[in-house]
Order: C-alpha cells, then structure tokens, then sequence
C-alpha cells in the first residue's frame, strides 16, 4: 500500500478513542431553565448576584440578540440550532460557600487532576517551583483559574499575584469586587452589537477570566485558563477581559477540553483585550474541544469572538492558537491597531481530521501610524475535513506607513480534505505596504518513504514532517506549553498514538 | 553467508514489468558496481531493496543475512542495517538535520532492542562523525536538506551512512547533480566508511564515479536483467564501446 494510502486508512480510523480526554464527570449541578428568554437572563444574573447596571447590559443585549440571525459566510456546514433546546447555565452544586480549595466537590478537582491540570497550590509549588540553588527556566509558576461548565471553580496564586497588583480572578468576581474597571473595559472591544454569538454571549455568559495588570507590571507568572465542559445539552458562554495597563505585561494561555457526547455542543465564548501605552498582552490558546468520532457525530460547536484593542502607542497583542479540536470552528482572533506604532501578531496551527471543519483567521485592522502586523498560519487538513484560513488585513486612510506581513500555508493528508485560503486586503492610505504569501502542499511519499527507510514508522514519519511544518509557530509558544501542544499534534494525527 | 542475495527477482510498476527476473549476490567487504542505460531498471531495483512503495514483487526473493527482505517492513529493514543514500535527498522544512539524525538513529536503536542515545551521547558521537567527514556543524542545525547544495545533501547522506553504521549500504546515482570536487568528496566520504563487514553496491550511468569508488564487480543491466558481471576493467570497457551492445544481449 502505498505511504500516503495507509496514512490516510490509519487518520480515517481515528475515532473517539483518539480523545484522551473524553470522560464525564458525575456531579450534582445547579441548571437554569432550558431555553432563552429575558427570564433566564435575569436567572443568570441573579444567580451571580449582579448590580443592575450588569443585568440591564445583558438585557440590551438579549434584545439585541433577538433582531439578529445567524452568519452564514463562513465555510462550515452543520444542522441549525435550536436556540431553545439548550440549558443556558450549569453549575456545579456547592455544598456551601466556596472559601478555599479543599472545599471544592472532589470530583471537579479530580477532574482537573485528569486532565493534567494542578490546580492545588501546594501541588504546584512542588511540581513547579525550583528547587534552591536550581535554575530550571522550563519551570515556572502558572497560575491557573479553572472554569467547570459555566463556572470559575478555582483560582491559583490569587494571593501571591495581588503582591505584584495583578487582579486574576473570575469575571463574576471581578463584576462586584471591580465594577469600575468592569465598567469602563467590557464590551469596549466587542460591543454587544458585534455579531451573534458574540451578543449572545454577551446576554448570556455565566463565567470566565478577568485579568487587570497595573501600569508598569510584569505580570511575575503565566496565567492560565481551563475550560471544561461537562453538562450535556449546555451551551458554555465565556467570557474573558484582559487588560493591560501603561507599560505592563502579562501572558496568559487558554486550554480547553470537554467529554465526548453524541450529541453537538455549543460553545460560544468572547474575548477582549485591551492593551494602554507601551503595554503587551501575549494570549495563546491551546483548544482541544472534542471534535466528534470518525463518522462526524458529536463535538462541539465552537463559534468564538476574538478580538484585541492596541489602545495605546507602541502596544502590542500577540494571538498564538493551537487548535486541534471541535467539530466547527469559527474563530478570528483579531488586532485593532489604533496606536501608534502598535503591533499585532497572529500565529496559528488549525489541525482538522475526521469531519471537522475550520473556519479560522484573523483580522488586523491598521488605525495608528506606523502599525505593524504578522501573521503567520500553519492549516492542516487530513481525512474529510475541510479548513478554511479567512484573514482580512485593512489599513485605515489615516493608517500612514501601515505594514503587513502574512504567510499562510496549507498541508494536505489523503485526497479527501480540503484546504481553503480567502484573504482579505483593503489599504486606504498608499503607504501601506503589505505581503502575502500562501502556499498549499501535500505530504509527499518520497519524503515520508525518506524518513522511514532511516528508520521512523510512517506515524513518526508523519508527525516529524508536520510538526516541522508549524514550527515557526510552536515557537511562540510558551516553553511548557509547546511540549504538550506538540504532543497534541501527533495525537491528533496518529492511529495508535493515545 | 552471502550479506544479500537477490533471486530471480521480477517487479512490476502499475501492470508493467521492470525487473524480469534479476540474481545478485553480495558479499560483506565487498563493492559492486551496477552499471546500465536509463531504464535499465538499476533504481527501481535499489526502491525495492529498501521496500518503497508503489512496486510490485511478482516472483523471486530477496535475503538479507539469510532472511526475507520482502517480509519487513521499510523501516525494519532499516533498522537491520540496509540504508539507501537517494539520488535526490528531501527536504523537511522545518526540521533540524540534529533533530532528525537523532530521531532516525534512535528509532533504528529502539527497534533493535538497544537503548536510546541521551542527549548528551548522541551530540558526542554527531561530532566526532561529522568532524571526521569534514561536515560543518552549522550544517547540522539547519533543516534536512533545506537549501542545501547538491553536494552537501549527498555529504549528508554520507554522514547519515555513517552515523547509522548500516551494513548494506546502496548509492543511487550519487553523482547526479554534482561538479567533479563535490563528487571527489562524496566518493571520499563513502570510501572512508568502506570496511571487511560493509557492503556497498554503487549504481550509475557512468564510470567516472567509479575513478573515485573502486568497484570489486561491476554489472551491467540491460532491460530489466543483470546481462554482463566482471571485474572493475569493464565499466572501462563501457566507457569506450557504450552499452549498446547490450541491448540485444538483453
């Protein structure tokens, strides 16, 4: 059999099992009533304890939400949604008001444990932290907020990150503890009236991240997010807001994970950035979602809004995602460079197999003089599914001396996938200067039967050849997290490998 | 024991046979040369060897040290010491030459039974293999072939020849491509690697590889068919008379 041949037998037969990740966790939860309404919104906020100002913000947008319909530009293909026939808010039943860790139901700390994820402090000093004397930089501190169905169950290093200023904590918490940064920063990048999930989300969403990193900080450890989703028939609606002040910095990654159901899952979560002067915000996602069996039944539904504002001069976001996972993807983390001398930056590694369907990219939208942007995209489409890179670069009239540099590269596995790539390109002002270079190829045999006759199976052969192929983007990544998503990658492209 | 036997060996190509019906033995310590126009059959012989796919194996056998090549998978019979220097190396963007060397070499170790070189012991050994051949070090840290002159990919083939210690080694057509200096290094290289239990076999159009690498036997292939075997005078006899002599030999 010829070397592509059998790849592609072995990537057709990736299956449920492939997904380590799969299992259910059986715990007591608090459900709103399914279904959408204002009622169910009021349940959201009520159950959050939220001041009016959030309640009346969640309404506007509810309504907003009802004179809206689906987008349907993007390349993916799925059953409609019945917007009723799903429970907008799960959360895990506590015993009790949640005061330390020890508190939390065992079995959502088990859960993390499988996943790979310590949340105990002490754990992770152990695990983590150098020993004196040792200088190891592969080991950091990370601290970790995890995010269970519709709820923040547990932050890390709250207490050692508010030494250095940095506000880490649920955007639940944040609403009542920080109303006033809330206030001024949520919906300022993704205004309610942006797009469907995204005002959907914005009626809707029950948890997720807020961050605030004051002028001139450091942020002293990587942040981190974990996003489980648990509950079947619930829709997961995060929402995520971080900003950094004059002159700081911080990095923050996301992974997210779910069981393998039958049945689609909707997830559909916002993300605003906001960088002031001199400031950088490094996000990088690692998304894992389960992304249906072999025969296309199943996964989650992942239509997600992504946007970061370089508010300030010389600012700078940086958007690196791995994903793997979900049966859709609809995703386009984006810059607005409205600073001077801003930048943006987008690297990206979109892997699909089985059915799964990508529909990924980004947007870098040059207001400020003398902007830059990147963007570098790494597709990899293998058995029968189709990926889409989307990408619009614009420069604004007032944008003098805007630059853009954008390759785009595509690999084939088998003949039954696609690969598909619609950049975008308006320049407004005549100095802009922008490169785009694209490129699509096929795993060649001879270069698969090159690395084997030296030895390799053809699944290392393959794993070699591709993680070869998005190395300039697991660069980006933080140290400890390119390992694992390099891992992820082989996992999601190999027969035995589990 | 002879090192490798081919027997009465036909292949086809997508319903077309191109071997029909070819013998070779090869001993340890010993260099064949296989010598034959274009289409003769002398490449798809050396892709059967080391089990790439797309060919068909009608009829006949193939034994290395005594056992049946055709039964292993490509890279089992890498790992038994049968290594194909391409007469035109890939290029793996992305990947680090150190990366794929240790990569290979481990995953021929492991499939032996042997442990996995550390970190440490594999750089060792690349560097002193490397300075031995006179390869640069910076060569090694730049992608498998990437940008690589022709005679640096074939000095890479050399050094993986020689990092990997095989005990069949077949060049094809290694002197494609490359000007008479590139060549002298190459054939310098596989000559330094040359000992009393490897065997090489060298296959190319012309004789001026064989200046370089001097053959024990040269055979000449005609049509799918191993037509004339003899000492290193007759690729010199080739040389002045041609091989269309052959033709209908074959």
């Amino acid at each position: 059999m010829p070397a592509v041949q059998e790849t592609v037998e072995r990537v057709k037969r990736i299956d449920v099992d492939q997904y380590r990740y799969g299992f259910e966790t059986l715990i007591e939860s608090d459900k709103a009533p399914k279904g959408l309404s204002e009622e169910t919104v009021k349940f959201i906020s009520e159950k959050k304890n939220e001041p009016a100002w959030m309640l009346q913000w969640r309404l506007e947008a509810y309504r907003r939400w009802l004179t809206m319909t689906e987008p349907t530009w993007a390349r993916v293909d799925y059953p409609k949604i019945d917007f009723q026939d799903l429970y907008y808010y799960s959360a895990p039943k506590p015993k009790k008001t949640i005061s330390s860790l020890d508190e939390i139901d065992p079995e959502i700390l088990k859960t993390y444990e499988k996943l790979g994820i310590p949340l105990r402090e002490v754990a992770m000093l152990e695990g983590v932290e150098p020993k004196p004397g040792e200088q190891d930089p592969n080991r950091r501190k990370i601290a970790v907020d995890a995010v269970f169905d519709s709820v923040s169950v547990a932050t890390t290093f709250k207490a050692e990150l508010k030494k250095a200023g940095v506000i880490f904590m649920p955007i639940s918490e944040a609403i009542r503890e920080h109303p006033e940064l809330v206030q001024k920063y949520l919906g300022s990048v993704v205004p309610t009236s942006d797009n469907f999930y995204a005002t959907l989300n914005s009626a809707v969403f029950s948890d997720g991240s807020f961050v605030y990193v004051p002028p001139g900080v450091r942020c002293p450890m990587e942040l981190s997010t974990y996003f489980r989703i648990n509950e079947r028939n619930t829709g997961q609606f995060e929402r995520t807001l971080i900003i950094a002040d004059k002159g700081s910095y911080v990095s923050y990654l996301e992974g997210c994970t779910a069981p393998q159901r039958d049945e689609n899952q909707l997830h559909a979560a916002v993300v605003e950035l906001v960088t002031h002067d001199d400031a950088e915000i490094k996000y990088s996602t690692v998304q894992n979602w389960y992304p249906g069996n072999s025969e296309g039944k199943g996964g989650i539904y992942n239509f997600v809004t992504k946007r970061g504002d370089c508010r300030g001069d010389r600012s700078k976001i940086s958007w690196t995602q791995v994903e793997t996972g979900s049966a859709i993807t609809w995703k386009y983390p984006s810059c607005i460079l409205r600073g001077d001398n801003s930048s943006g930056e987008f690297y990206s590694i979109a892997i699909s197999n089985g059915y799964q369907q990508v529909d990924s990219g980004t947007k870098m939208i040059h207001l400020g003089k003398n902007t830059s942007s990147r963007i570098i995209s790494k597709g990899i489409a293998a058995g029968k599914s189709q990926n889409t890179y989307r990408g619009l670069v614009t420069a604004h009239r007032k944008a003098t001396g805007a630059r853009n540099f954008t390759a785009c590269d595509s690999l084939l596995i088998g003949d039954k996938c696609g690969a598909h790539t619609v950049p975008y390109i308006e320049a407004k002002n005549s100095s802009a200067t922008f490169e785009h270079e694209a490129t699509t190829s096929k795993i060649s045999e001879d270069v698969l039967f090159y690395c084997i006759q030296r030895g390799l199976t053809q699944e290392e052969a393959v794993g070699l050849v591709v993680n070869g192929f998005v190395k300039d983007v697991l660069q980006q990544l933080p140290m400890e997290f390119a390992v694992e998503a390099q891992k992820l990658i082989s996992i999601s492209l190999e027969g035995s490998v589990g | 024991m002879a090192l490798l036997e081919v027997k009465d060996l036909k292949v086809r190509v997508e319903e077309r046979e191109i071997l029909h019906g070819l013998t070779l033995t090869v001993n340890e310590g010993e260099i064949h040369a296989i010598m034959g126009p274009n289409g003769s059959g002398k490449s798809t012989l050396s892709h059967v060897i080391a089990g790439k796919p797309g060919y068909e194996v009608t009829d006949g056998q193939i034994l290395f040290k005594g056992e049946d090549l055709l039964e292993m998978a490509p890279n089992e019979r890498s790992a038994k010491g049968v290594f194909l220097a391409f007469q035109y190396p890939v290029e793996i963007p992305g990947v680090a030459t150190m990366t794929f060397l240790r990569t290979a070499l481990n995953a021929q170790r492991k499939a032996r039974g042997e442990s996995e070189y550390s970190t440490p012991d594999f750089l060792k050994k690349v560097r002193e293999v490397s300075k031995s051949l006179n390869i640069p070090q910076d060569m090694l840290k730049r992608g498998v072939n990437v940008g690589f002159s022709g005679g640096e990919k074939k000095r890479n083939e050399v050094l993986q020849m020689a990092l990997f210690e095989p005990s069949l080694c077949i060049l094809d057509e290694m002197d494609s491509g490359l000007d008479i200096d590139a060549l002298r290094i190459a054939a310098d290289g596989v000559n330094a690697l040359h000992s009393p239990k490897r065997a090489m076999v060298v296959i190319t159009h012309y004789q001026r590889l064989l200046n370089y690498i001097v053959p024990d036997i040269v055979h000449v292939m005609s049509k799918g068919r191993v037509v004339k075997s003899g000492g290193k005078e007759l690729a010199l006899e080739l040389e002045a008379s041609g091989y269309a002599q052959f033709e209908d030999a074959a």
